[in-house]
């Protein structure tokens, strides 16, 4: 498969780089192997920044992703990678080049998957596909493709009967055809059943072995968590978050998490002293609220709020002893939890603290 | 795994333009809404000018055969290069096939050709249909007007596919689509395309002939039924083509 500019990149390397989850920083990186380099993007429409500053690497044979909200800046960036939007400030290189100004030398080298597909409606879906491959010198097989994304039980529909998950699939399909070493994709398993995204997961980390770049954008957390290599979230059209997804999910300082299912509307404020006094011997010092959700309280280490009603969510240090002082507080109460469990953050649980809970 | 040392490449341009024009060409023929004002619209409004004699013509001594069909190959050459090639680019713009099929190596100049010529095909398959349907009506044209007729429905082509551009970049899908049927319908009723600008009422005779489609409709006639085409007509349809071609160029918006 090709890779991109990069005679120096052997296949050993390639395949280690897709294969560790450190792999994109790993030893084989070094700066020319960076495939999407975005520095400090300015795209404003009528006026208002809808991507501000925004930052952002991918590299070959890794999975990037760029999760955040609805109308966070994710697509814009996406588009100004494709050239199909001129930045207003700062620099864009593909493959080492400029996306709009060089796109008659990128064209054949990246693969687009569109948020909103970009598929003419009246067409079969083989025949569409057979289309854009004509585009290419050396496309890959349209059988094989279609074999793999099980395309096969709608080929000879048109685009307009097919359903979300089938068109999501076609477009995906004419995204990789023309053997890319760079892939956008933009939200790629909406609509689609679990089948359908499994098949599309297998696809993505098949062009990630052969060294592709592929750069998604989702706000699905297991996606991003199954598959990403490096994650950026994205929020008001800056990168806020960026690393492994463990760097994210292992925050400094909030190492584990607490999760208590009982009654709703217990006060948290002497387990939270408690806790505290256990961890590190200091007075306890507690602040009201964050601003963003009026039954989180925090202190020394310690976040802990009601995340629903009778959910109590603690995050922090999280040792043997912390427990025990949950089980004592709930005991103190009379309380008897339905389910005390432990674990790690999720993707989920960061991009929530980072974007906040608010629904826009 | 395999590692190529050569990026991927693109098939050559003649091969991606062809394949798009094959590819819009097939869309077009196969959408039944495109037929009926592409194919059937025209055949209707030839047989009905000819077999019926509701409209009182004055045909200048030739037959009516032979007066009506110039007039109708121009109203298809408005169907097809305008009307059928505004809504069409209108939904393809709206449903992002234009963005994605940028962002391939056919690219937005390749796809602008892919268009022009599967208008041109599409005229190719009217032109067939039509003089089939003349003929068999007596349709007796000169067979060296054929150079005249082309050159006329080139320039006639070149000057409503960018009027259709320039609908289909600015407004939306619906309003396109109710817009290049609605002018399409003012144009061929009063704008000099079946007869001749001068046998209009009132004040469209004197501008009908400073519309494209009065200066396509004196083009055809005059290659069909004189034998050349007016230098007035070329200048006007190639004034058109300068005006909308600029307009369209600066105005489409891709997304």
């Amino acid at each position: 498969m090709p890779l991109s500019d990069a005679p120096a990149l052997d296949p050993v390397q390639a395949a280690a780089a897709g294969t560790t989850a450190a792999g994109p920083a790993g030893a084989a990186s070094t700066d020319h192997e960076v495939a999407v380099e975005v520095r400090g993007l300015v795209k404003r429409y009528d006026g208002r920044a809808v991507v501000d500053g925004l930052d952002l690497v991918a590299r070959p044979g890794a999975v990037t992703a760029v999760l955040g909200p609805n109308g966070a800046g994710k697509t814009t960036t996406i588009e100004c990678c494709e050239g199909l939007r001129s930045p207003d400030g700062g620099t864009v290189r593909v493959l080492g080049h400029d996306p709009v100004a060089d796109a008659r030398a990128l064209r054949p080298r990246v693969g687009v998957m569109l948020q909103d597909g970009g598929l003419p409606t009246g067409v079969r879906a083989l025949e569409l596909l057979r289309h854009v491959a004509a585009m290419y010198a050396t496309p890959r097989s349209v059988d094989e493709l279609a074999e793999r994304l099980g395309l096969r039980g709608f080929a000879r529909t048109t685009v307009r009967r097919l359903s979300g998950g089938q068109r999501q699939r076609v477009a995906l399909a004419a995204a990789v055809v023309g053997r890319p070493d760079v892939v956008f994709l933009d939200e790629p398993s909406a609509g689609m059943d679990p089948q359908s995204r499994r098949a599309v997961w297998d696809l993505v980390r098949e062009l990630r072995a052969d060294g592709v770049a592929i750069v998604l954008t989702t706000h699905l957390m297991d996606e991003a968590a199954d598959l990403a290599d490096h994650v950026h979230v994205v929020d008001h059209g800056r990168v806020i978050a960026s690393g492994t997804v463990r760097e994210l999910t292992d925050g400094p300082g909030a190492p584990g998490t607490i999760r208590i299912e009982a009654t709703p509307g217990l006060d948290l404020t002497n387990l939270l002293r408690a806790l505290t006094s256990l961890s590190a011997g200091h007075s306890p010092h507690q602040q009201a609220s964050d601003g963003r959700e009026s039954s989180t309280q925090r202190s020394e280490g310690w976040t802990a709020g009601e995340s629903e009603p009778g959910v109590y969510v603690l995050t922090g240090a999280v040792e043997p002893a912390t427990l025990a002082a949950v089980t004592a507080w709930l005991a103190e109460r009379g309380v008897l939890a339905r389910s005390v469990t432990t674990g790690a953050r999720t993707l989920e649980d960061v991009f929530l603290d980072l974007t906040g809970r608010n629904l826009r | 795994m395999s590692v190529e040392t050569t990026p991927p490449a693109a098939a050559p341009a003649v091969r991606r333009i062809a394949a798009q024009a094959a590819f819009e060409t097939r869309a077009i023929l196969r959408n039944g809404e495109q037929l009926l004002v592409t194919i059937v619209l025209p055949v209707l409004v030839l047989v009905g000018l000819v077999q019926t004699s509701f409209l009182d013509l004055d045909t200048q001594g030739f037959s009516r055969i032979d007066f009506v069909t110039p007039g109708v190959l121009a109203l298809a050459v408005m169907s097809t290069a305008f009307t059928s090639q505004a809504i069409a680019t209108a939904f393809d713009r709206r449903n992002g096939v234009l963005r994605l099929m940028a962002t391939t190596p056919l690219g937005r100049t390749g796809l602008l050709a892919g268009k022009v010529l599967g208008v041109l095909a599409v005229e190719v398959v009217q032109v067939v249909v039509i003089a089939g349907v003349a003929l068999a009506l007596g349709w007796r044209p000169e067979l060296g007007a054929l150079p005249a007729v082309v050159g006329a429905g080139l320039l006639g082509t070149a000057a409503f596919t960018a009027l259709a551009l320039l609908l289909a970049g600015t407004l939306r899908a619906e309003g396109v689509l109710a817009v290049a049927n609605l002018v399409l319908v003012l144009l061929t009723v009063g704008g000099g395309v079946l007869l001749p600008a001068e046998q209009l009422a009132g004040p469209l005779a004197h501008a009908a002939v400073l519309l494209p489609s009065g200066a396509l409709g004196e083009a055809m006639r005059g290659a069909l039924l004189h034998g050349s085409v007016p230098p007035f007509s070329v200048v006007i349809l190639l004034g058109w083509t300068a005006a909308l071609g600029a307009g369209a160029a600066r105005l489409f918006r891709w997304h």
